[in-house]
């Protein structure tokens, strides 16, 4: 279990930001997290950025993982961040997952984004990444 | 005992007990369990050639639903193309055309899919990106300009607003004054299985299948040649089901389209067929074969027994193919031509009436025009080279594959029978049943993929350090841009009492329950956009909101 140092079970907003409807990814990867004792909030599909944001807020999220497999993600991720920033909530972990070539990447990671998954990624690989980088908020 | 019997014990088991069979789980993608070996006592006692299977063209379909199959004509090779501004998607068009594709087939852009113009504020970001961005009947003609319509037919993966894309293909058929009865194509348009796996959507199920329907009766009676739905497998199959899922939701969700004509007050006869299919083309060979195989044998079945039709064209399941796009691996990429040209070998003996061959740079982006190129090279050798094209179904008369079809039919039966008990599809997907059984099943998939129980090659296999140094299609950011501006232009110089009126009149079919096809055929003329259409069926419909299952 995850039972962090503050007491509260951490907890993952899994969006889907955008209009496409490839929603496999981002379901595997929220029982994934939710089975390995991760409190996990999945919006739904075909959120707007502000929509996911007002989400983690009103849940207090520690973290959001974005899945997108339309290519609009250069605009979805960095409309994500800025709208944290706006918030003040730019403590939340962002991380991500999809259909997104290397180039994009590092140019999402430079811009904020902790972590990009792309196919073939172990869920294993993503509850760890949750695991060392993500903690609770007090 | 019999001589199978007796192999089993006396060469098999006694071999085996000296070097064991290796230590991984006989069993089919679907887990089916596979045996050592199939004979002819494994057909059962009520198998008969002429009850299972009967000659091509003929009831009950199960070795091909033409007399003569590819001895006559090869499948189409039917290239999914789409992306950036209209103009950039034409010019893949031709490229595909020159280089031997036989039939066109257009991927639209996110926006276009869920019924937003360009200039939307939900399309910002996602314009061009995934497919080819659409908004008014301006850009339909710069899509298909000199592409004379008589010539090629098109596929069109659209489906909430697959009435809209209907309506400006017939509207530019009139421009270039080709008669409807001319035009052949296929809409994609099977709103079910986008409640229950593609998910792209705007009014709830029930007005979303009237309006299915409307294009099923209005085709029926006015583009004959037209295929109205294309009842389809493959995003289900996407979306993580097993292919035996794969095949009882898709033909349930075909039974469902039967019963909304039949309600309608239309003959089986006259519609069922212009009913088309879409399956996927998985890794596990066989077993893709005999979903093929099983599809034909099952929908001829219920056609002529369940609705009671007469012509055999309306048992006649005929079916497009792609290979499977989440089997493609983002390592190794290259090693996606390998499983592309198995999957489509399985998708010719299969029996496919039409093929996509997925490209092996899909998992990085939209694909590159050499890639494409490999990947409709890929279906040329098999149709010029292998051999597998000389006689029908040559695969027929396997004990394994005959064995494989029967128990795929039996166990998509069982799913069948329980969608009936909830009352048919839409009660189905009220209840969230098909998308918990594809949720649930992609789980599994996964889980067995990270603990290395299904081997993917290159991935959790024979892994190779990275370099990912492959081309890929960028779309530039100017496209967006470039595209926003034209539609704003463009809608700004249009008659707008016009366009009011129509979209009026579409709002009043839309509520008098009388067919929108006509109405929309001139409302696109006028140029009404696809957004603004889109907004008629919001406003009159309302919105779909999907349960949370995961």
């Amino acid at each position: 279990m995850t039972a962090p140092a503050a007491g509260r079970t951490v907890r993952i907003v899994v969006a889907k930001p955008g209009l496409d409807g490839h929603d496999r990814g981002a379901k595997v990867v929220a029982r994934a997290l939710r089975d390995a004792g991760f409190e996990v909030i999945y919006t739904g599909l075909h959120q707007t950025p502000e929509q996911v944001v007002a989400t983690a807020v009103q849940e207090d999220a520690d973290a959001i993982g974005l899945s997108v497999l339309s290519g609009a993600h250069n605009y979805l991720f960095k409309r994500v961040l800025e709208l944290l920033r706006e918030q003040g909530a730019d403590d939340v972990v962002v991380f991500g997952g999809g259909i997104i070539p290397p180039e994009d990447v590092a140019a999402l990671k430079a811009m904020g984004v902790k972590e990009i998954f792309t196919p073939g990624t172990s869920t294993q690989d993503i509850i760890r990444f949750v695991r060392d980088h993500v903690r609770a908020a007090v | 005992m019999t001589e199978r019997e007796r192999w089993e014990r006396e060469t098999y088991g006694a071999f085996k007990e000296r070097s064991p069979e290796r230590p991984v789980r006989f069993e089919s993608l679907s887990g089916i369990p596979v045996e050592p070996l199939y004979t002819p006592e494994s057909l059962g006692a009520g198998w008969t050639y002429a009850d299972r299977l009967g000659y091509p063209g003929e009831y009950p379909f199960t070795r091909g639903v033409y007399p003569t199959m590819y001895r006559g004509r090869l499948w189409t090779m039917r290239m999914f193309a789409g992306f950036g501004r209209p103009e950039d998607t034409n010019r893949r068009f031709r490229y595909l055309l020159e280089q031997g594709q036989t039939g066109l087939s257009t991927a639209f852009d996110m926006p276009a899919l869920m019924g937003y113009d360009a200039d939307h504020p939900r399309a910002r970001g996602e314009v061009g990106r995934e497919g080819v961005s659409i908004s008014t009947l301006d850009d339909f003609e710069r899509l298909f300009e000199g592409i004379p319509l008589a010539d090629v037919t098109t596929s069109m993966t659209i489906n909430c607003t697959a009435s809209v894309a209907l309506a400006m293909y017939l509207a530019i058929a009139d421009k270039q004054s080709v008669s409807w009865d001319r035009i052949g194509g296929t809409m994609q348009n099977d709103m079910l299985k986008e409640f229950i796996a593609q998910k792209e959507w705007i009014c709830p199920p029930e007005p979303a299948v009237r309006i299915v329907t409307d294009m099923i009766e209005f085709t029926s009676a006015h583009v004959p040649r037209f295929n109205p739905v294309s009842i389809s497998g493959y995003h289900i199959r996407e979306a993580g089901s097993t292919a035996v899922q794969e095949l009882a939701f898709t033909l349930a969700d075909g039974l469902a389209y039967v019963e909304a004509g039949i309600a309608r007050g239309l003959d089986v006869d006259r519609f069922a067929p212009r009913l088309s299919f879409f399956f996927d083309i998985h890794n596990d060979f066989f077993e893709e074969i005999a979903k093929l195989r099983a599809a034909r044998r099952m929908w001829a079945r219920f056609m002529k027994e369940r609705y009671g039709a007469r012509k055999p064209e309306s048992m006649r399941l005929r079916t497009h193919t792609q290979t499977a796009g989440v089997s493609a691996t983002a390592q190794q990429p290259l090693n996606n031509v390998a499983r592309v040209a198995l999957q489509a070998l399985a998708a010719v003996l299969g029996g496919a009436q039409s093929l996509h061959t997925n490209s092996y740079d899909e998992t990085w982006a939209l694909p590159t025009e050499d890639a494409v190129t490999v990947a409709l090279r890929t279906q040329q050798i098999i149709a010029e080279e292998s051999g597998t094209t000389l006689t029908i179904d040559p695969l027929g008369g396997s004990y394994f594959l005959e064995r494989m079809t029967d128990q795929m039919e039996a166990a998509a039966l069982e799913y069948i029978e329980k969608i009936d008990a909830l009352g048919g599809m839409v009660r189905a997907i009220d209840t969230g049943f098909p998308q918990k059984e594809i949720a649930d099943a992609a789980y599994r998939y996964q889980l067995m993929e990270d603990r290395g129980e299904k081997v993917t090659v290159g991935v959790n296999r024979y892994v190779m350090p990275e370099d990912r140094g492959i081309q890929y299609l960028r779309i530039d950011e100017a496209v967006e841009r470039e595209q926003v501006e034209r539609v704003q232009r463009f809608k700004a110089a249009r008659d707008m009492g016009r366009v009011e009126r129509r979209l009026k009149q579409l709002a009043d079919a839309c509520r008098g329950g009388r067919n929108v096809m006509p109405v929309l055929v001139d409302a696109v003329k006028d140029y009404a956009s696809l957004g603004e259409i889109s907004d008629v069926y919001r406003q009159v419909f309302g919105l779909y909101r999907e349960p949370i299952i995961f």
